[in-house]
């Protein structure tokens, strides 16, 4: 007699949303939440988000660097299909004007470079009148980036319907730690509607190249890797959502812990298709979930060589089955399906389960793998030449630090009377939590409050190595710069930390979007 | 969904809390009980002043509504008294009902824990401040911890209409 269990992964394996039982839907059995409509799964092909191109240069009240690109983006609401089988959904994006015609759910995607400025203007073109959830004043933060605080998305600094707001983006090469981080995002970061802003498609790839990390398999340069490249370089951004059988997206207003979705989007397609060719690939994998962690592993077996997180590359390789990614955390990896023959099917697939905003089941080190959703399935169609090479090393080990921390900082993340707070203190714009000077070196303690909440920490301006989780080496996966670390339960993660080159205002926060919206940030000066 | 259970206002007024005290206005709720010796003094202090900072829209552009976790004790009678004590003017009303209809509103509304147990005990319960603009649909909360300049920035960005922020 098969188990109760067993029908579930069953029906997730071959259903999708609609099959979803109780415990896997968004409100963790709250009551208010519907049910997405059944969509089958595989019946579209992955979206590929249009790369921005550079505009002509405009006058601006910011200096311009030398040398800086000049991009033009529009913030829109469209109605775009998420699946052929659902109404167009009304989506908010980030679009290029010079594509006007081009899909903006995820946003279009930056391609740039270390060493080269940007100048981005972002026109705030949704409807001042929207009535439902979000709010339509903007705040752009770019995840990952190095960038000076007018520059970074303070939750205060909005800009309104009708208004435009410039951004400079130097990508200086900042130091020999940090020249491999190439998979950044951009998002909204409004004081207390970041997670209705994000949920309604407010998110786009930042990808950035340099003098190691070229580009281009064909050309590696003196000093660069081979890496798989265009198109052979492929973005992910995975999320989950509740659709309404009229395809507009439903968020529950009314709950608080972390909205979960029923219905899995990658790229925003419904459980898409990609048809690769018999070569390497190189992907990078976005959580941009608002409360969901997932576990991803493939159908056959196969494992990930895992070459980077968001903050860089790992010092080699990593083969891995399971990869367990928090929200707003990146994970690159290349897939080899060389020898794999013509006409496979391979399905990614989440394997983690989780009933609410708490978090999945189980902790970090043993995380519950009993579920079998599929995200995007792999169909294996053709050759293409492959000139990329996995190297054996991927940089060299992170030097010694000469001179030992100045100083140490403790935060706690905890929840209180249903919100959440930082060593006791809910987020307070006008409140500096921490000052630490450029370019010392400091250890900061990141400790999970308990209650069996999972907190995935981000910290904004520079990235960060990790030391110990939970008094011991972290585990091979987690050995690169990082900006966001994830706290399962009972979790406590130590890291050596080094602000560099802008001071100001920035913030640190949960990147479990609905605890960050009811206070768990804090405020940081760097000085 | 939020819940359009009866309820009993501090004047003994029977409601419909959707329909009566939310539909097309501009709100506050939070969860308190007059025997309260944890969060709830320093929650009504706070909104004491948040409502005279707020001038006089309590009661014309917006209201405020606090709805209390010990319907046995806090009948109307004892809610009138609290009001008084707390200076609450007419834009503020004090809410009660059957336990039920209670748990369901305050449920509807997201002031919960998803631990049962942590639910059950009423010292922790709920400190947040709902705050909903129904015409809109506009709706988010804040902690009731928070300052009440806070707070008040709060309100005014769920009130006003964005290009007014």
């Amino acid at each position: 007699m098969s188990t109760r269990r067993d029908f579930l992964r069953a029906g997730m394996l071959i259903g999708g949303a609609s099959l979803l039982p109780k415990w896997a839907r968004a409100d963790g059995g709250g009551g208010n939440v519907p049910r997405s409509p059944f969509l089958r799964p595989f019946a579209q092909d992955l979206p590929v988000p249009p790369v921005v191109q550079p505009s002509a240069p405009f006058a601006t009240q910011r200096q311009v660097p030398p040398g800086a690109v000049f991009n033009q983006m529009r913030i829109r609401e469209v109605q775009e299909k998420v699946h052929p089988d659902l109404p167009p959904t009304t989506l908010w994006g980030y679009q290029d004007v010079n594509q006007p015609n081009t899909r903006i759910y995820p946003g279009h995607t930056f391609v740039g470079r270390q060493g080269q400025p940007r100048v981005v203007r972002f026109q705030n073109e949704l409807p001042a009148n929207h009535r439902g959830f979000g709010v339509p004043n903007m705040v752009v933060h770019r995840h990952g980036g190095n960038q000076a605080s007018e520059d970074d998305g303070f939750p205060l600094d909005l800009f309104h319907p009708g208004e435009s707001r410039d951004f400079v983006w130097t990508d200086h090469v900042e130091d020999d730690r940090d020249v491999t981080q190439g998979t950044l995002w951009y998002h909204d970061h409004l004081i207390d509607f970041t997670a209705q802003n994000v949920y309604h498609g407010l998110a786009g790839f930042y990808i950035r190249y340099s003098d190691v990390d070229t580009g281009d398999e064909t050309r590696p340069g003196r000093t660069g890797l081979r890496l798989p490249s265009a198109p052979f370089d492929v973005a992910l951004l995975i999320q989950d959502r509740v659709f309404n059988f009229d395809g507009s997206l439903f968020y529950d207003l009314d709950q608080h812990d972390g909205m979960l979705g029923d219905t899995f989007l990658v790229n925003g397609a419904v459980q898409p298709v990609f048809r690769v060719k018999r070569r390497k690939y190189r992907f990078r994998l976005l959580n941009g979930a608002n409360a969901r962690v997932w576990s991803l592993a493939l159908s056959n077996g196969m494992p990930f060589t895992q070459i980077g997180t968001e903050g860089g590359f790992l010092e080699f390789p990593l083969q891995r089955t399971d990869l367990l990614i928090g929200m707003a955390e990146r994970i690159e990896f290349i897939l080899d399906f060389t020898n794999v023959p013509q006409g496979t099917q391979i399905t990614l697939e989440n394997r983690l389960r989780q009933d609410d905003g708490r978090g999945p089941s189980g902790d970090f080190d043993h995380p519950d793998l009993s579920v079998r959703v599929p995200l995007l399935r792999f169909d294996v169609d053709g050759t293409a030449p492959d000139a990329s090479v996995i190297p054996a090393r991927l940089r060299d080990p992170s030097p010694a630090d000469p001179f030992p921390p100045v100083n140490q900082r403790h935060f706690e993340f905890q929840r209180s009377n249903g919100a959440w707070q930082i060593n006791g203190k809910f987020f307070d714009g006008a409140r500096v939590d921490a000052n630490p000077r450029l370019d010392d070196i400091e250890i900061w303690t990141f400790k999970n409050g308990g209650g069996g909440w999972w907190h995935p920490i981000h910290v904004h301006l520079s990235s960060f190595e990790i030391l110990k989780r939970n008094g011991r080496t972290p585990p091979p996966f987690e050995r690169a710069m990082k900006e966001t670390v994830l706290l399962g339960p009972g979790d406590e993660v130590q890291m050596r930390m080094k602000f560099q080159n802008f001071r100001g205002r920035y913030v640190f926060h949960c990147h479990n979007v609905e605890h960050e919206d009811l206070a768990m940030m804090g405020r940081f000066d760097s000085i | 969904m939020i819940s359009n259970r009866t309820l009993y206002t501090h004047t003994g007024r029977k409601v419909h809390f959707y329909d009566d005290l939310v539909r097309g206005k501009v709100v506050t709720v939070n969860l308190a009980y007059t025997r309260c010796v944890g969060s709830c003094p320093a929650g009504f202090a706070k909104l004491a002043t948040l409502q005279s900072m707020l001038g006089d829209a309590p009661g014309k552009d917006m209201f405020m509504y606090t709805l209390t976790l010990d319907p046995e004790h806090d009948t109307p009678r004892v809610l009138r008294e609290a009001r008084k004590e707390y200076g609450a003017g007419p834009g503020w009303t004090f809410l009660t009902g059957s336990y039920d209809a209670i748990d369901e509103v305050r449920r509807s509304l997201g002031m919960f824990d998803p631990d049962p147990k942590v639910d059950a005990d009423r010292s922790q319960h709920s400190g947040l401040l709902v705050l909903g603009n129904d015409p809109m649909g506009r709706w988010c909360r804040v902690p009731l911890g928070f300052k009440t300049e806070q707070i008040f920035d709060a309100v005014r960005r769920v009130r006003l209409p964005a290009s007014e922020w």
